[in-house]
């Protein structure tokens, strides 16, 4: 079998794996943290059990995200040598500074958090998990930082053969990455809050704990509101600067082929890679393409069929990640809102409950269709305009690229089953009495 | 330049932490099997190591890195040329960080005993290949002039490399036991105590078995024999092994266990040391070894990790340190009653 696609199915599937278990982490820090503050604050002990309860779906996440984690780090080495020589120089020096500044605080202080109740005083504790959340979400900056740098290169110079570093602050200010950023831990808080109100939503069906999972279900109902408005807000903005820098991506993830001012967005449309054109246009709205991309109705988007075919991304594919994403990221604040109108009449309103409950895998479906937007959008290239994927692969025999695939499949398949088993376990179990503190 | 040897001692440094850090915790998951008697027993030695082995894992993610950032071009040919060991290395850690946490949540002697045989090859499984990594680095690899690795998983099983894993291990084993018979009490404890004991001599067999054996298979012994100053890396490994008994004479477990990371130290920097300035030495050709001077990153990012090093290490160093010492303690039964525990 051909060991670039072996390459790019084992990255493909190791870091979509390792991303169904981040976002949770990200967000649910971050509202396990509140929890916990408003806890050490009033002495409310219900903040205490919310703490807990979710704090203790929140740990379970958190360790299959952790080891699955590291599979990435030595995959560039791995699977991707070449790659890892020619960017080394700059891609290497923001992965290093993840663990030194973020990795180490994240993970020191978790083991602290868990093992330290009875030995560090109540607002101590929730700093702690404050500090958790905080360098969770650094280390996300970083390697959304280092992302950022292969879908828009900038701050290098082609030297010795290779990039190297020119200008550290054009790499970690990279406009790219501060959009992406400001794109990734929103849509990480959204999941968290529709995880925490859909786990609510089901208690709170079955007339149970009401009012600890009516007062979760608030709590997040919050986060889950302004984490889904800013996210589509925001996004567009990112898709207006992704049109600049990265047209190819703009052109497939709207199966655009014509270039044309005034450029319509097609409600239906089934893309015809082959043929470079879409079997099915139905529902076009002149001129929202223009608008999507440049924010000006009479601006030209570059279609498709004027960039050379080995330069084109996979239609269908960018496409359909695309849609998914927009579809499910325009259903979020909706289902948010009308959240916040029933907070207060959650248990009457049962069609509400069941809908929520059903909504917890929708912000998973998005976030990884976005993710295969950002990759595959970025295809052919590894780093945009500078190196093609293929030529980022390491010398390594086939048959042992196909063997560690095997592996990861058969691993990761058993502990995304305990993992969800144990977390879907424990959530259904709801609270317990919590000992004294 | 400076610049490029001040960051081989470095990378030699986080590695030499690593092993010193998750050492322990591979070393009491590699006993698990023979000194974890009752479940009692099992859990007080992972909940020995609960709050800790997250943190000294990262020693782990930070050498690599750091290989990375400073030595991208060993980063590459090292990860891709290893790549079946890794790989196994891998699995084993995921598995073992996953049984930390997974073991306790299910009340059912088979669903532990599952975790328990992950907890043991995921400990087991690194210290050896770590070993045999490390020893082929020191030995040299069949490293052509496109840097490409012509051999496989069995090049690395020469007797060299086994001994290296097996030096690990051993190191390893000490070093956890020595863990336990300071985080431990009552019978538990008197086992990691006779383990230690019991495994002390074999360690020194196996280290000076490797001592001798790297003047044979290596060239590590050039830097020394040019630099004889040098050699005091060596005594200082000496010194932590036999500080390891003297300490363990009187009881003094916190003693030993400090004499044994010097040794462990020692031992990693003995290679180190050695191998300057090679990072991954071809034993086909010199010309075709990786130096830290040929495979380095540009002088700018070497300026700028130095300084992100220098900024956030030691402030890593401080909170480590205070994490250790809030978990110095004897791991006891109300500890395991608490609802966090492992």
């Amino acid at each position: 079998m051909d060991p670039v696609l072996l390459s790019r199915l084992q990255f493909a599937a190791t870091t979509m794996f390792h991303f169904l278990f981040v976002p949770l982490t990200l967000g649910l820090s971050i509202i396990v943290a509140y929890m916990e503050v408003r806890y050490a604050k009033t002495g409310d002990e219900t903040y205490l059990r919310m703490t807990k309860f979710w704090g203790k779906l929140f740990l379970i996440n958190f360790a299959v995200g952790v080891v699955t984690g590291i599979t990435l780090e030595f995959q560039f080495g791995t699977n991707w040598s070449r790659y890892s020589a020619y960017v080394g120089d700059v891609f290497g020096s923001l992965l290093a500074i993840e663990a030194s500044a973020a990795f180490f605080l994240e993970s020191t202080l978790i083991g602290i958090w868990v093992f330290g109740w009875k030995k560090l005083s109540k607002m101590a504790h929730a700093i702690v998990m404050c500090l958790v959340a905080a360098a969770s979400n650094l280390s996300a900056l970083w390697i959304l930082i280092a992302n950022s740098w292969m879908q828009n290169p900038v701050g290098y110079v082609y030297n010795n053969g290779r990039a190297e570093l020119s200008d550290f602050s054009a790499v970690v200010f990279n406009k790219f990455a501060i959009l992406q950023i400001l794109h990734v831990i929103p849509s990480a808080i959204l999941l968290s809050a529709f995880f925490v109100m859909g786990i609510s939503a089901y208690h709170l069906f079955k007339k149970q704990h009401i009012d600890f999972f009516t007062r979760s279900f608030k709590t997040a109902v919050v986060f889950g509101l302004i984490a889904s408005i800013w996210v589509v807000v925001e996004g567009d903005a990112h898709a207006v600067h992704v049109t600049e820098t990265q047209p190819t991506k703009l052109a497939a993830m709207e199966a655009h082929w014509e270039t044309q001012k005034r450029a319509p967005m097609v409600l239906l449309t089934i893309p015809d890679e082959k043929n470079e054109r879409n079997l099915i246009e139905i529902g076009k709205i002149p001129g929202l393409l223009s608008f999507l991309g440049h924010h000006d109705v009479n601006a030209e988007v570059i279609g498709l069929k004027d960039f050379p075919r080995e330069d084109r991304p996979p239609v269908l594919l960018t496409f359909i990640s695309f849609r998914t994403m927009v579809a499910l990221g325009t259903l979020f604040p909706l289902l948010a809102v009308i959240g916040l109108f029933l907070q207060n009449r959650l248990v009457e309103n049962r069609w509400y409950l069941v809908v929520m409950m059903a909504a917890i895998p929708l912000p998973y479906v998005a976030i990884q269709a976005g993710w295969m937007l950002a990759e595959l959008g970025r295809q052919p290239w590894i780093v945009y305009g500078l190196m093609r994927t293929t030529d980022g692969v390491s010398p390594v025999a086939s048959w042992q690229v196909l063997a560690s695939l095997v592996a990861f499949v058969m691993i990761y398949g058993l502990l995304g089953a305990v993992g969800y088993y144990l977390i879907g376990k424990n959530a259904i179990k709801g609270p317990a009495a919590i000992e004294a503190a | 330049m400076l610049l490029q040897s001040i960051w081989f001692y470095l990378w030699g440094l986080l590695w030499a932490v690593f092993f010193i850090t998750d050492g322990f915790d591979f070393g009491v998951g590699s006993l698990y099997p023979f000194l974890g008697k009752t479940d009692r027993d099992k859990r007080i030695m992972i909940n020995s190591l609960g709050p800790l082995w997250d943190g000294n894992e990262v020693w782990l993610l930070t050498a690599g890195g750091v290989t990375f950032a400073a030595f991208p071009l060993v980063y590459a040919v090292m990860f891709s040329s290893l790549y079946t060991a890794l790989m196994l290395i891998l699995f084993a850690l995921i598995l073992r960080g996953v049984s930390f946490e997974f073991r306790g949540k299910v009340k059912s002697p088979a669903w532990r005993r599952l975790w328990d045989t992950c907890i043991f090859i995921g400990s087991v499984t690194p210290a050896i290949l770590f070993g045999v990594a490390f020893a082929n680095i020191f030995q040299g690899l069949p490293i052509d002039e496109n840097h490409l690795f012509q051999g496989n998983l069995l090049t690395l099983l020469n007797p060299y490399g086994l001994l290296g894993g097996i030096l690990f291990l051993v190191f390893f084993l000490v070093h956890g036991a020595l863990w336990l018979s300071i985080r431990t009490e009552g019978e538990l404890q008197q086992r990691a105590i006779k383990t230690a004991n019991l495994l002390w001599p074999a360690l020194l067999i196996v280290a000076v078995a490797f001592l001798a054996y790297s003047a044979v298979a290596t060239s590590l012994y050039q830097n020394y024999l040019a630099h004889p100053a040098l050699f005091i890396v060596i005594l200082a490994a000496v010194a932590g092994l036999l500080g390891i008994k003297l300490f363990m004479a009187k009881k003094a477990y916190f003693s030993a266990w400090f004499a044994s990371a010097l040794a462990i130290i020692g031992a990693t920097f003995f290679g180190v040391v050695g191998l300057f300035p090679n990072m991954f030495p071809s034993n086909i050709n010199p010309e075709f070894s990786l130096t830290a001077f040929n495979a380095s990153s540009s002088p700018l990012t070497l300026k700028i990790m130095l300084m992100v090093v220098l900024l956030f290490i030691p402030v890593v160093i401080v909170y480590q340190i205070w994490s250790y010492s809030m978990f110095s303690g004897k791991v006891t039964d109300q500890d395991l009653d608490l609802e966090e525990a492992y």
